[in-house]
């Protein structure tokens, strides 16, 4: 089994901000992310799949095929926009970068699973700045052992 | 336990082709990448090796001899060649990242001086790369 990453880019913003908490709360809570018009990162995501080498092509995965994927359910969806404003997925959801990773990796899971060849998505890892990124991996056994914590 | 990792850039090239497949199958499983006069990367390998922290040295292995197993298995059989042609293992197999990565751990894992090989991570390019760790 081989694990293959590739990394893609986009850039949106977003403004972090609660409806259910007042203003103080928000101000408090989200910092200068709660800014009301929002700001913006470029986005770095790395798709890794994971899989046997095909014994006739050599690899995990048509390239193609993954990268039509990231196209169509991440980069049509997310480059250049307001993830607050412009995104379906983000009504009355928090587009923190935590949120945008699982969203990311739910709608690629839906897309890359299933294929010939057997490999499925690994984990899904985002960057909003080169200091701070997040991973997401779906739910693992680890998970459904702890107390389910409230949605953010 | 300590897991160390030493980098190495080579260069080479490359084609993508399935004697079994047709010509228009091989085009199109292999798009760009199936032209026969191949293309070229540098390509970045990570040699990631676990093992414990030795009391007298203060070190999991020599650096230097990790260099000299990746320079004398590795580069000189790898660097500025054309892998189809001059790599005798990959006159039969694809010399997808893939497989590289895989010929990669299967030259070094016998022939580390100290520690055990935890994984190859090969980069094609910045945005692309692949990871084995043995099985």
């Amino acid at each position: 089994m081989v694990s293959l990453t590739k990394r893609y880019r986009f850039s949106a913003s977003h403004r972090l901000h609660n409806e259910s908490l007042s203003a103080e709360e928000n101000a408090r809570v989200f910092g200068k992310c709660n800014s009301p018009y929002g700001h913006g990162h470029n986005y770095i995501v790395e798709v890794t799949l994971r899989g046997p080498i095909g014994p006739s092509t050599g690899m995990v995965m048509d390239l193609g095929l993954l990268d039509r994927a990231v196209q169509q359910e991440v980069l049509d969806r997310f480059d250049h926009t307001h993830l607050n404003l412009d995104v379906a997925n983000f009504q009355g959801r928090v587009p923190t970068t935590e949120n945008l990773c699982v969203e990311i990796y739910n709608l690629l899971c839906g897309r890359l699973e299933g294929g010939k060849g057997g490999a499925h998505l690994e984990k899904v890892r985002l960057e909003e700045t080169s200091s701070n990124s997040f991973e997401y991996a779906g739910v693992t056994a680890d998970d459904l052992e702890q107390t389910p914590r409230e949605k953010r | 336990m300590i897991y160390l990792t030493r980098r190495a850039e080579f260069s080479a090239s490359h084609y993508y082709h399935n004697p079994d497949f047709s010509a228009e199958e091989n085009r199109r499983i292999f798009g760009k990448c199936n032209n026969p006069n191949g293309h070229g990367h540098n390509y970045t390998v990570e040699v990631t090796v676990a093992g414990e922290v030795d009391e007298t040295t203060g070190m999991v292995l020599d650096l230097k001899d990790l260099k000299a197993v990746l320079e004398n298995e590795v580069l000189q059989l790898m660097d500025h060649k054309f892998l189809n042609k001059e790599v005798p293992v990959f006159a039969t197999r694809i010399p997808t990242t893939e497989n590289i990565a895989v010929e990669i751990w299967s030259l070094l894992a016998a022939k580390l001086p100290a520690g055990r090989l935890h994984r190859i991570r090969l980069y094609e390019t910045d945005d692309l790369y692949v990871d084995y760790y043995g099985e």
